[in-house]
């Protein structure tokens, strides 16, 4: 059983879910903190599913948290290899200038 | 009570850092308070029991994750400056939506509770006096064996993913190429030496002197007409 109530654990969860969609509409011409408030969002994610795994007493949660973490990990890779690749090719990280496959 | 105002405290920071991560003016800042936000969530993830994950959130992201951002944002030379124009003015429709989602995320916790036989269909109850990376490995190796390789699948294909995307075939590097080298005919002769002959005796071998560029052969055209 959690020593905190799972309300308290699910606030703090939305909280940060909510600040990191926040991050991603204040910064929308930065690549680099949207990928950061990615990694908020799926940390808020991974927060709720251990905050269930605790109240309910079963180890699953804690499982597909470990899951989690790791796509985001692999998520982070990726995307701070194509933000390199982009940079070397236009020299900014402007969101709005990636507009090439527009036509 | 003490575990109470541990949980506010990691709690209060990690909010604050979090809303310092989206709104810092300099994207170092930036990650530094990604780093606080997720140490303190790993505090709280140690509130909660889930010990094992705490360390493998400091280990994986602020080892990890965060550095390899605190790298990019150092070796990529960007006005970051340029980068915040607008900024105020996205402010008020991502305050607006985020404070929607958020009203959304209350409603409908409000609304919830779990079944009554939620207990009775748990897939891996907790198990008593097993400390907790012990009973995560219990698990993690047996019954969900093909999460653990789906896991190391992702990551190879993540490390493959990124090699590809940033390694740059360089140019002025000069590399073995054996089929190259196989392939070439009309420099290379095979000779019999006798035994105990040096370079005195037989001569050195010349490559063949190179053909003399063809020349190239000019079409009188008449005004210049093609």
């Amino acid at each position: 059983m959690l020593a905190i109530g799972l309300a308290h654990y699910l606030t703090v969860g939305a909280i940060l879910f909510v600040l990191g969609i926040l991050g991603i509409f204040l910064n929308r011409k930065n690549v680099i903190v949207i990928l950061m408030s990615v990694e908020l969002i799926l940390l808020s994610v991974t927060l709720n599913l251990v905050a269930f795994s605790a109240q309910l007493g079963d180890l699953t949660g804690q499982v597909f948290a470990m899951l989690i973490l790791t796509v985001a990990a692999a998520e982070a890779a990726i995307g701070l290899a194509i933000l390199v690749a982009y940079f070397r090719n236009r020299g900014t990280i402007e969101v709005e200038d990636a507009s090439t496959l527009k036509g | 009570m003490i575990v109470a105002a541990a949980f506010y405290l990691f709690a209060a920071i990690l909010i604050a850092s979090a809303f310092m991560v989206v709104t810092s003016r300099n994207p170092v800042h930036s990650v530094l308070f990604l780093i606080l936000a997720f140490f303190n969530a790993a505090g709280l993830f140690l509130i909660a029991g889930a010990e094992f994950l705490a360390m493998i959130l400091v280990i994986v992201y602020v080892g990890a994750v965060a550095v390899l951002f605190l790298f990019v944002v150092m070796m990529l030379d960007v006005d970051f400056t340029a980068l915040r124009q607008g900024f105020q003015s996205y402010a008020p429709i991502g305050a607006i939506i985020g404070g929607i989602l958020f009203f959304e995320l209350v409603f409908a916790f409000a609304s919830w509770s779990f079944a009554e036989d939620a207990a009775g269909l748990r897939l891996n109850p907790t198990p008593e006096g097993v400390e907790n990376t012990r009973a995560l490995g219990r698990i993690l190796y047996t019954d969900h064996v093909f999460l653990f390789q789906l896991a190391g699948l992702i990551l190879l294909v993540a490390m493959i993913g990124a090699i590809v995307l940033t390694l740059r075939g360089r140019t002025t590097s000069k590399r073995q190429d054996i089929a190259e080298q196989v392939a070439r005919s009309g420099s290379v002769n095979l000779r019999q030496v006798a035994n105990g002959a040096g370079l005195r005796d037989i001569g050195i071998e010349r490559p063949p002197a190179a053909p003399a560029p063809k020349r190239v052969e000019h079409h009188g055209h008449e005004g210049g007409q093609h």
